[in-house]
This record gives C-alpha cells, sequence and structure tokens, in this order.
C-alpha cells in the first residue's frame, strides 16, 4: 500500500479540518420476529472518514449484518443516530450502495451492462441512456469483465456474479459502498484475486468502504481501520489501525502479530465465559 | 485526490478495555400477548372474514336492495341450514361428490396407463405428448353435447367429462415431472437394480412428485369447474339433480337465497379439498421431504 | 515396480513428468449419426407422424365399423364439415365473437386483479384482505355464479363477462400475490438502495422477480376463461330453446364457438360438432404456443429463471 507519509499516526486526533462521512453514535438494532424481540447490537459508536477501508469484525451473530442494513437504511435504530454527512439516515437510498454475500443480488432479467445502467438511471447518478452506457462500460473493464457485458446473470460464475456486483457498486458512486462477506462465498483462490482487484480498484479512485467480514486475515488485508465487535450482542470493543498492512505483508511478523492481538480480542470473551461456567 | 498524503485519515486505535455485559436491555424477550396475537394468522384472516360478512349484511339492509336480486347474509345462512335439515343439501351433495370420485379416479387410472406406456417407450412417450397437447387446451365441457349423444341424459355422460378433465392436466404434469428426474438419481434407481413398474413408482414417482402433486390439483380444479358446470347445462336439459343443478335450479325459479345456499356449500367443498385434503398431502410429502421451498 | 524407488514410508515414487496437450492425434471425436437417425430424432416430425397415424386410424375405425355418422363421423366427413362451417357458415365470424368476449373479459379481469394486488403490497392488512378474499372465491367455478349474473345484467354479453372476470381475478391476484411474496430479501434490498419506491418498486423489482408465478396465473386466468366461457355459452345455447333469447337468434350470426356446438349437436350435424371442438383446440393451441410460450422464451427463459 502506498501509505508513506501515515508516519505521524497515532498521536493527536487528526487535523480539525476532516469530517466523518458516516458517523454512527449509541446505535441499538433490534429485530422483532412472531414471537421475540432480539437486541442485535448494543449501544454502537464509529466514525468513518473519507477514503476508509474500515472493517467490521466479529464472531457469527454478533450483528455486523444488522449493521450494515442499519447504515443501508433498512432498519432504523431504537436507540442513537446514524448520520451520513451530517445527514440522519431514514430510508435506503443510492447515496449508500450494498454488496451482499448473496449471488442472487443481481437482477436476474437484466444483463451485465443492463444491470449497472439500470442502477444508474434509477439511481439518480445518469440521465440519458448513452451516459449511463458509458459509465457501466468504464467500470465493466475496471473488473475485467469486457466479454460478458450482454450475458444474463444466470451464465456467470458466482466469483464474476460478485465482480459485477462491486462494478455496480461503484459505478454508482455512493459516499460510502456496504460490502457485507461479499467474497464469503467464493473458493480461495478467487477469494485471494477479488481482494487484490478491490485494492487495485481502491486506488485507483478512493472510494469509501464499510465492508463486514469474519475472517482476521481478510480484515488486515483489505482494512485500513478495523472494528471489533463483542459477541451478541454486539458491542464495540476495538477500533485498530491497518493501513499499513496489506496482501504483500502477509507472513510478515507485523501482520502476524496484529492478527494475534485481534484473535486474542475476539476469543477473550470465549476464555472468560468458559471460566465462569462452573461457577454458575 | 492526488496527494498520497491525505487519503487516509489515520487516528488512534483505542480498546474498550471494560466492556460490561450488556444486562440494562432485553437482548431478547417475549412480545406482548397483543402483539403475538396479531401474528397469528389465522386469527387475522377469521376476524376479516367476520368483518366482510358484517358488511354485506348491513349493507343489504341499509340500501334496501331487492332480497331477489342480492339476499342478506342471515337469509342465504338461513336457507343453508333449513336444506341442510330437509336432507336437500347432503342429497345434492352426495350426487355430485360420487360422480367426482367416481371421474377423477377413472381418469387418474387412464392418465397412470399412458404414463406407464410413456416411460417404457420413445413411442409411448410421442403418443402421449401429442394427445396431451391437443386435448390439454380443449375445454371438457364442450365435449358434453357428444358425451349426451354417446351416453345418453345420465350420469355416465358427467363422468366422461369429468375424466376428460382430469386425465390431460394430470399427464401432462405428471409426463413433465418425470422428466425433470434428474439424471443423478435415475442412476441411482438403476442402480439399485430397479426396472419397469417398480423403477416408476420408487424412483420416479416421489421424484416427480412435486410437479405430480400440480397436476392432481390442476385436474381436481378442472374436474369440479366442469362437473359444475356440466350440472348447470344439463338443468338446462332435463333434471339430474346434483349441486351444480341446484344452482341453475334455484335461479330459474329465483329462490336467490336458495342460489346463495348452494354457493356457499360449492365454496366449502373447494375449500376442504384445497385445504385438509391437497395441504395435507402437501405436508405429508414435498414438505417433509424439502422439495418445496 | 522396482525396488529402489520404494521409499522407506512405502511410497512408490515414480517419475515426474508433462505432457504437450494437442501434439499427438486424437480417434473419433465427432461422428454425424445416419440419416434416419437423426431424423428421427427430431421431435416434431416424430409427433406429426403419429398424428397422421391416428387420423388413418380413426378414418378406418369409422368407415370400416361402419360407425353411424350421427354418433361418430369420419375423419373426411369432418374435415368437410370443417371447411364448409369455414366457408358458408362464418365459423370464423363466432370464432371471433367468442374472442372478442374473452378478450375485454381478460384485460379487465387483470387490470382489476392488478390494483388489488398493488393495494395489497402496501399494507398488512390490505395482504390479509386479498389472501382470504381469494381463498374463499378461487375454489368456486366461475360458471356456477352464471345463474346470478344472468339475474343482475340480463342474458346478454354482461352477465357472461361477469363470470370470466371471475374466473379471471382470482387466480391471477393468487398467484401474482404470492409470487411478489417469494421475492428475496436481497433483491427486495437491491431495488431499495437504488432508491425505488412504490409503483417504480413494484413495476421495476417485484413484477419482474415474481414474473414466473404471474406467468403461471395468466396461464390459469385463461384456462378457466377459455372454458368458462364454453361453458356459459353452452348454458345460454340451452336458453336459447326455450326462451329465444338474442345469443343465438335465428339467422343472425352473433353466438360464439360453445354456442355453435350445443346449436350443431340440436340439429343433428355431428359432424359439425366435431369441427367446432377442432376450432376450440386450435384456438387453445395458438395461444398456448403463439402467445405463452413466446412470453415464457423472451422472459423467464431467457433469464435463467425457469429450466428448458
Ligand atoms: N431477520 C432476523 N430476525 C430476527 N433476528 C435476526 C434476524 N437477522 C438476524 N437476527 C439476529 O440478530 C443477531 C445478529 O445477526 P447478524 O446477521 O447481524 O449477525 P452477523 O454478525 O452478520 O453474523 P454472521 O457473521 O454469521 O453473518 C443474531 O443473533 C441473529 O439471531
Ligand atoms: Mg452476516
Amino acid at each position: 500500500m502506498n501509505d508513506a507519509a501515515t508516519g505521524t499516526a497515532g498521536v493527536s486526533p487528526a487535523v480539525p479540518t476532516v469530517e466523518p462521512i458516516l458517523d454512527v453514535s449509541g446505535v441499538t438494532l433490534q429485530y422483532k420476529t412472531k414471537e421475540h424481540l432480539i437486541t442485535a447490537t448494543y449501544r454502537v459508536d464509529f466514525q468513518v472518514f473519507p477514503s476508509d477501508r474500515f472493517v467490521l469484525l466479529g464472531p457469527s451473530g454478533c450483528g455486523k449484518s444488522t449493521l450494515l442494513k442499519g447504515v443501508a437504511g433498512y432498519m432504523q435504530p431504537v436507540e442513537g443516530a446514524m448520520k451520513l454527512k451530517g445527514r440522519e439516515i431514514t430510508e435506503p437510498g443510492p447515496d449508500r450502495v450494498m454488496v451482499f454475500q448473496e449471488f442472487d443480488q443481481l437482477l436476474p432479467w437484466k444483463t451485465v451492462k443492463q444491470n449497472i445502467t439500470f442502477a444508474l438511471m434509477n439511481g439518480g447518478k445518469c440521465s440519458s441512456r448513452q451516459e449511463a452506457d458509458d459509465v457501466a462500460m468504464e467500470y465493466i473493464s475496471k473488473v475485467k469483465l469486457e466479454r460478458f457485458e450482454d450475458t444474463y446473470p444466470h451464465m456467470l460464475s458466482g466469483g464474476m456474479k460478485q465482480r459485477v456486483a462491486i462494478a455496480r457498486g461503484m459505478a454508482m458512486e455512493p459516499d460510502i459502498l456496504l460490502m457485507d462477506e461479499p467474497f464469503a462465498a467464493l473458493d480461495a483462490l478467487t477469494r485471494r484475486q477479488m481482494q487484490e482487484e478491490l485494492l487495485q480498484l481502491w486506488d485507483d479512485t478512493k472510494f469509501t468502504v464499510l465492508f463486514v467480514t469474519h475472517s482476521i486475515e481478510e480484515a488486515v488485508i483489505i482494512g485500513s481501520r478495523i472494528l471489533i465487535l463483542s459477541p451478541h450482542p454486539g458491542q464495540v470493543k476495538a477500533e485498530l489501525n491497518a493501513h499499513q498492512l496489506g496482501h504483500s505483508d502477509v507472513g510478515d511478523a507485523e501482520f502476524a502479530q496484529l492478527q494475534e492481538k485481534i484473535h486474542a480480542m475476539i476469543f477473550a470473551d470465549r476464555v472468560l465465559e468458559d471460566e465462569t461456567l462452573p461457577n454458575v | 485526490m492526488s496527494d498520497n498524503a491525505v487519503e487516509i485519515h489515520v487516528r488512534p486505535e483505542f480498546e474498550n478495555k471494560n466492556l460490561g455485559k450488556a444486562t440494562d436491555v432485553d437482548v431478547e424477550r417475549p412480545l406482548s400477548l397483543f402483539e403475538r396475537i396479531a401474528n397469528i394468522n389465522a386469527v387475522r384472516k377469521f376476524s376479516i372474514l367476520l368483518g366482510l360478512l358484517f358488511a354485506w349484511e348491513i349493507y343489504t339492509r341499509v340500501s334496501g336492495v331487492e332480497p331477489l336480486l342480492f339476499p342478506s347474509f342471515s337469509e342465504s345462512a338461513g336457507a343453508l341450514w333449513e336444506t341442510i335439515l330437509t336432507g336437500e343439501m347432503p342429497t345434492k351433495i352426495w350426487v355430485t361428490i360420487k360422480i367426482l370420485l367416481v371421474g377423477y379416479a377413472a381418469g387418474l387410472g387412464c392418465a397412470a396407463i399412458l404414463l406407464i406406456w410413456a416411460v417404457m417407450t420413445r413411442v409411448g412417450s410421442d403418443v402421449l405428448g401429442t394427445l396431451t397437447a391437443m386435448f390439454q387446451p380443449l375445454p371438457a365441457i364442450s365435449l358434453l353435447p357428444l358425451a349426451m349423444l354417446w351416453f345418453g341424459l345420465g350420469a355416465s355422460s358427467l363422468v366422461f367429462v369429468t375424466i376428460h378433465s382430469v386425465l390431460w392436466a394430470v399427464a401432462l404434469s405428471t409426463h413433465v415431472g418425470f422428466m425433470g428426474v434428474s439424471e443423478t438419481l435415475r442412476m441411482v434407481g438403476r442402480n439399485y437394480g430397479l426396472r419397469g413398474i417398480p423403477y416408476i413408482f420408487k424412483i420416479l414417482v416421489p421424484a416427480g412428485f412435486a410437479s405430480i402433486l400440480i397436476g392432481l390439483k390442476v385436474g381436481w380444479a378442472f374436474a369440479w369447474r366442469t362437473l359444475i358446470g356440466a350440472e348447470l347445462v344439463f338443468g338446462a336439459l332435463s333434471g339430474s339433480g346434483g349441486l351444480g343443478w341446484m344452482v341453475y335450479e334455484k335461479g330459474e325459479n329465483l329462490e336467490t337465497t336458495y342460489v346463495f345456499a348452494a354457493l356457499f356449500m360449492v365454496i366449502v367443498i373447494g375449500l376442504l379439498v384445497e385445504n385438509v385434503f391437497f395441504r395435507n398431502i402437501e405436508m405429508n410429502t414435498i414438505n417433509k421431504w424439502g422439495m418445496q421451498r | 515396480m522396482s525396488d529402489q524407488s520404494v521409499t522407506s514410508s512405502g511410497v512408490y515414487v515414480r517419475p515426474e513428468f508433462e505432457n504437450e496437450i494437442g501434439a499427438a492425434g486424437t480417434g473419433e471425436v465427432e461422428r454425424r449419426l445416419s440419416m434416419f437417425e437423426r431424423i428421427s430424432n427430431i421431435d416434431p416430425l416424430r409427433k406429426f407422424t403419429i398424428l397422421i397415424i391416428m387420423v388413418v386410424i380413426w378414418e378406418l375405425y369409422a368407415r370400416i365399423g361402419e360407425i353411424n355418422e350421427l354418433m361418430f363421423p369420419t375423419f373426411s366427413a369432418t374435415g368437410t364439415a370443417l371447411i364448409d362451417a369455414l366457408v358458408n357458415a362464418g365459423l370464423l365470424v363466432n370464432v371471433w365473437n367468442s374472442l372478442k368476449l374473452l378478450l375485454s373479459g381478460y384485460a379487465i379481469g387483470i387490470s382489476i386483479a392488478a390494483v388489488l394486488v398493488i393495494l395489497a403490497v402496501g399494507s398488512r392488512i390490505g395482504s390479509d384482505l386479498l389472501t382470504t378474499l381469494t381463498a374463499m372465491l378461487n375454489p368456486l367455478p366461475a360458471i356456477a355464479l352464471l345463474p346470478m349474473a344472468m339475474l343482475w345484467f340480463g342474458l346478454g354479453p354482461g352477465a357472461i363477462i361477469f363470470t370470466l372476470l371471475h374466473s379471471i381475478i382470482w387466480p391471477v391476484a393468487l398467484n401474482t400475490h404470492s409470487g411478489f411474496q417469494s421475492v428475496s430479501e436481497t433483491l427486495r434490498m437491491v431495488g431499495g438502495n437504488y432508491g425505488l419506491k412504490g409503483l417504480r418498486y413494484i413495476f421495476k423489482i417485484l413484477v419482474p422477480a415474481a414474473f414466473p408465478s404471474i406467468l403461471t396465473g395468466l396461464r390459469i386466468g385463461w384456462a378457466y376463461a377459455w372454458r368458462t366461457l364454453i361453458a356459459a355459452e353452452l348454458v345460454f345455447g340451452g336458453q336459447v330453446v326455450d326462451t329465444s333469447g338474442q345469443l343465438g337468434a335465428e339467422g343472425s350470426n352473433s353466438g360464439g364457438l360453445g354456442w355453435i356446438i350445443f346449436e350443431s349437436q340440436m340439429e343433428n350435424q355431428t359432424p359439425y360438432v366435431f369441427a367446432g371442438l377442432f376450432m376450440v383446440i386450435l384456438v387453445g393451441i395458438t395461444v398456448e404456443n403463439g402467445f405463452f410460450r413466446n412470453i415464457e422464451e423472451k422472459t423467464v427463459r431467457k433469464w435463467g429463471m425457469q429450466k428448458a
């Protein structure tokens, strides 16, 4: 990663002129099922700044997807507030585009290109067909799918579908790109390739992304900043820097150290629970 | 963003050391009684039904519409109760149901024979394909005039059209189901040494059951519609007393409340067959086997 | 297996190698089947042959069995009757009369169903109301409403259209609504992400996503409507005998296909009954293959939502 100028990290809380893009403060999110009320996250605070690769990391069921759904506007918090560029989030909109883990997120009745132009035209990014076509082609070539622009999604492989979804998300140039374990359903080789491509794309455009994963390694590679959540109901446990580490550092001492640190934090609770169990 | 130096806003790390248990919040709590009752589908739908009936009753009373044209709910329900007590309704129901059952069973038998032939040989499959393509689009009721010519004005004409309405729907759907059985399952069956009829009933039928059930349902729906329609047409010609004929006869005599009573019964029987009979089969087969979401 | 190459751990170690693919010749990779095999693999051809064989059997049976033409006419008699009816008796006019009613009923019915479903998407009470209504009214054969419809609208097209509407609205609404309900959560969220709301959300996301289900509803609606129409015309035929109502009044040609079948039957012209039935089949096949198959091909098949 090209981050030579970030050596002063950590001492003073940054240059005062930098405003967070996304400000989540004291957010509690709850689900209502047919019989129960379930608290998924509890009073979570975090701030995402421009060009952050902000990773949400935590054990399964701790409410990562729920937080993302909240930011996307699909769920309203029962307490606390989420602000995007200072405005409260109340409903879904094209300024926060979501990339899902599921392969069925592409509209099956549109070709690869149409999927992107449809998003552009309906999301209000482009007003003319021609313009939308051009933007779509630009991003299709960014994810290296030029040969498949007129193919329907059911004829693509899982990795290709994910690439289309990412291209669609980036083409809309949202204030923040939300990704919920976008690579989790891919095989290891494809996943690694997609991670590299994502970082390359980031080098190109420096978009802001909020990324959910439960792989510690992926978090360290992808993330510039990592938020660690406690087990259900999710609460903020720590926020760590990882901007200095990328693919090329896998296996380095620093990389391993950070991985180890995160590992310890996530499993601290496990140990705690084990210890308290006999007493109860 | 040309300047690399301001790409990322680096800020200090922090760790929340004393993360207490989230005790001052319900991690999980049951909903209130009212919320839970309102979540029961059956309760909500039943209240809506009551509301609709109530609106009907009020409408007929307040608007003073001619009972001959549109009787109130209470009058219709009264007529239904009366015909049940006098035994008129049960007799009519039995006449219709008897023909329906005979026709449905015979239709299934014919379909089974055709299907077995179709599975065994390519000629059979082609014959079945051609026949269903031809007769599936032909409304069974349009054969009624011919049936009356061939079998006279009796129950056998009704059975004939009922068979016709069941046969093609079931044959088509089952055939499609058989053809959709995956190559893997077929090979597994062969692997067990199954051939001929056992192969059909032990592998193809269960594997294609989702499709077969659709065929059975469509066949029932067509048969029910055809039979009621046929009884109406019969009513127009002679007297042969099933439910459809009752609808027609009472309509002719302007006994509108009894028409509504008969319509109630038609709906009730339809609901019973669809929601009790077929739902039960569905639960015990494809739902249990996870073949349907 | 030479002794030296077995390692101490018992593994048989053999030299590595790499092949140059494509250097060596291959065997028979692909061979055309014989002419006969290829012809008998053409599906329509085989079915057509079977059709011809069946027609021949029919003709022979009716001739050799010396069946009374009144009971079961020969194929040739049916063919002659069909041509005669088409050329001299204006059978196409009758077909058109039926189709006109059917199409207007279909169009109105679909619009009403659409309105109902759109109202149901908005709220839970709307959704409950629709499911209760469809559950009640879908099992009621539309034709059973004909006597009431004749009472309300008189003996004419109004009554028939009313019954047709009933046969179309419920299956279309039922299937569309359940199709909407099973649209995946992911696709719904994607739609919300584009900022689509209200009608635009319904027509741009829900409708295409639920299209297989909607198409099924349209097909069932058509099948019920077609059957109801023929039955209704038969009942009117019965009415004509005792009330000589307007539908098929003597001399005019205003009746539909069902009425023609009924009338030919009454006049003991069995070949013409067969000719009428033949037209009914033809209309059915045209609608299925010309219309629905085409839509299916252009939508759900192309989008990979339904396997071939
Ligand atoms: N639709 C729902 N209805 C009710 N409860 C839900 C629903 N979705 C999630 N939950 C609950 O909310 C909690 C958080 O779920 P969430 O999906 O956000 O977890 P996650 O961190 O994304 O887990 P994973 O890593 O497995 O994806 C879980 O305890 C889960 O049981
Ligand atoms: Mg998740």
